[in-house]
């Protein structure tokens, strides 16, 4: 115990020097957070793809639509369960900044599909049988405080023009990683306004899910389907929806490997600054050092002092800094522009991280220092002038 | 009486830029057990490297060193370490107290490396420091003490696990006459009542008269033994 109060008077010898390591460990660990959160979170949308389901887009780019014929001869490949489709319609709601996903989807086939989104038979029933019914993520009734039978008045941009839905229901993510930000509603409410102000894009489907019996075929179930559009004027590539969704991701890549490597990097940094912080103070002590030596202190026990003063250090920033992660990150997700992340939360791996790393960070922070200790002879210790 | 340390041709050098430079010379001294022992010798004679060879805390180039059948130039650090913590109390002329800890827990230090319960080592920690004259300020931290107070808590530290051998090396070179005296005195004391043995480094002739013995030491050798 009394090595333990040592450990501790030691750290506190010097509070401002201590206070500022201490600060700087919680400011590094508090950015390791919050960019290891922003990474997790993307690469955690690829982690949330369903196994058993295909994507069917336009060969050439996801911007080219579909045509909505495809649908039937997609349901004929072998393997296949369901199809629906969707369109991504964009539009603003309200405000430019308040981004989330608006699509105009199959209202028959979508919850089959998307079994992740969790709705009651009721509200999938009303919105089934309602033209401009719409169903919203849970995410988005709480953000803008909306509830079933309210309106919802879309400006549209790639489809011009005022739209207006009811909201006939809300539904649940079913895991933490489902996106809890989407505002889906019938195709044909927009295909039918298509066909009337701009015939020429009726028809048109932005992308196909197709739901297969046997994730194994997957790569087969996809060249089938392939092969069916083969020479077309719109011919499709299908794919795992994991593969479709980790395209998008690979577009940020660079951007994320930056993140990814700058977290990294901060680390690195805060490494330093902790074990000049213990350079200094063992320096400090290199008479103290000699004379624990003299009394029969063995090197297992100035090990412990050092290491120990510093992990105290390391710990102690480590741990607020992995306190305020939490409320910084909420605080960050109201800051970004809303939907921007589908769903924004910090993984255990992540908490994990950053405390393994503040321990990694004490220890070796305390090598030098110790190495030096062990190394001074007790007289030499006796003739050191700090 | 038994002789407590025998020091048998030990030969100290440095080396400095692959120039030896020899310390001590071939010195050979016995010490018998209860002796006060004062080392003088002008600055750079060896006194404090004899000093530090018998307490174990340096190794000799050549030579033995035996203290109580012990060969400590034999010894490795590990050891060397466990022999001091069991057989040798020391005094420094800077007291070299632990600054963040108190008086209590800085004679409290040796005793944390044996395997006494804590209340033993309160007995012997009050023990030690009521010996010094301290028994009033023992929760008092070294920069509320004066420099001869901290020089009697770095006593109390010394003969708080009961060694044989007390080495000190310039006690009073940091401290007021009337200090020194104090300090001197209850050196003699330690030296009389409880038959410790004592081993001084000293280059003040008042005190090394306070001493039982006295040895000279001048370029390495030993003078007029």
């Amino acid at each position: 115990m009394k090595i333990l109060k040592l450990i501790f008077a030691n750290a506190l010898r010097h509070k401002l020097r201590t206070f500022l390591t201490i600060l700087g460990i919680v400011i590094a660990v508090v950015a390791f957070g919050l960019l290891r959160t922003v990474v997790t979170v993307w690469d955690s949308s690829v982690d949330a793809a369903s196994a058993n389901r295909l994507i069917t887009r336009q060969a050439v780019s996801f911007l080219f639509p579909l045509p909505y014929a495809y649908r039937d001869k997609i349901k004929d490949v072998e393997g296949v369960k369901t199809v629906s489709y969707a369109n991504w319609f964009g539009g603003i709601y309200k405000d430019k900044n308040n981004f989330f996903a608006r699509l105009a989807v199959d209202p028959e086939t979508i919850f089959d599909v998307m079994q992740e989104f969790l709705i009651t038979d009721e509200e999938l029933a009303n919105f089934k049988k309602e033209r401009n019914a719409c169903v919203i993520g849970e995410s988005i009734a709480k953000e803008y405080n909306i509830k079933i039978g309210d309106q919802m008045v879309l400006d549209g941009d790639i489809f011009p023009g005022r739209w207006e839905f009811t909201v006939r229901g809300i539904y649940k993510p079913k895991n933490q990683n489902t996106d809890g930000t989407q505002m889906l509603f019938h195709w044909t409410y927009v295909d039918e306004r298509m066909k009337i102000e701009s015939p020429v894009r009726a028809g048109e489907v932005g992308w196909y899910i197709v739901l297969i019996d046997d994730p194994a075929r997957s790569a087969e179930i996809s060249d089938q389907i392939d092969v069916k559009f083969k020479n077309s004027s719109a011919e499709t590539k299908t794919e795992t929806e994991k593969a479709f969704t980790q395209g998008f991701v690979s577009a940020s890549g660079a951007i994320i490997s930056a993140m990814n490597f700058m977290s990294f990097v901060i680390i690195g940094i805060i490494m330093l600054v902790l074990a000049n912080t213990m350079i200094m103070a063992a320096r400090e002590r290199t008479r103290e050092y000699a004379v624990l030596k003299t009394l029969g202190f063995s090197a297992f026990h100035l090990v412990g002092l050092i290491l120990g003063e510093s992990m105290v250090i390391a710990l102690v920033g480590g741990g607020i800094g992995v306190a305020l992660t939490y409320p910084i990150v909420a605080g960050f997700e109201q800051a970004i522009p809303k939907g921007f992340f589908p769903f924004f939360f910090i993984e255990p791996i992540t908490t994990i991280l950053a405390m393994s790393a503040a321990i990694l960070i004490g220890i070796l922070a305390s090598i030098f220092p110790i190495q030096r200790a062990l190394k001074t002879k007790i007289v030499d210790g006796f003739r050191f002038v700090g | 009486m038994a002789t407590l340390i025998n020091v048998q041709n030990v030969s100290k050098s440095y080396w400095r830029n692959s120039i030896e430079i020899p310390v001590l010379n071939n010195i050979t001294i016995n010490v018998e057990q209860g002796e006060f022992l004062a080392l003088m010798g002008p600055s750079g004679s060896g006194k404090t490297t004899l000093l530090n060879l018998i307490a174990g805390i340096d190794k000799p180039s050549n030579g033995n060193i035996i203290i109580d059948g012990t060969n400590i130039a034999t010894l490795g650090e590990s050891a060397l370490a466990k022999w001091r913590a069991n057989n040798v109390g020391f005094i420094f002329q800077f007291y070299n107290l632990i600054p963040v800890l108190s008086a209590f827990e800085n004679v409290e230090l040796p005793l944390l490396l044996t395997k006494l319960s804590k209340s033993q080592r309160k007995k012997q920690v009050e023990t030690a420091l009521n010996l010094v004259g301290l028994g009033d300020r023992m929760h008092h931290s070294p920069k509320q003490l004066s420099g001869g107070q901290e020089q009697r808590v770095a006593i109390a530290r010394a003969i708080v696990t009961d060694p044989v051998l007390i080495v000190a090396d310039e006690p009073t070179g940091d401290l007021d006459r009337q200090s020194a005296e104090e300090i001197l005195t209850l050196m003699e004391r330690l030296n009389n009542e409880f038959q410790k043995t004592i081993i001084m480094v000293t280059h003040d002739p008042h005190a090394a008269e306070r001493a039982k013995l006295l040895k000279h030491l001048e370029k390495g050798d030993l003078v007029g033994a």
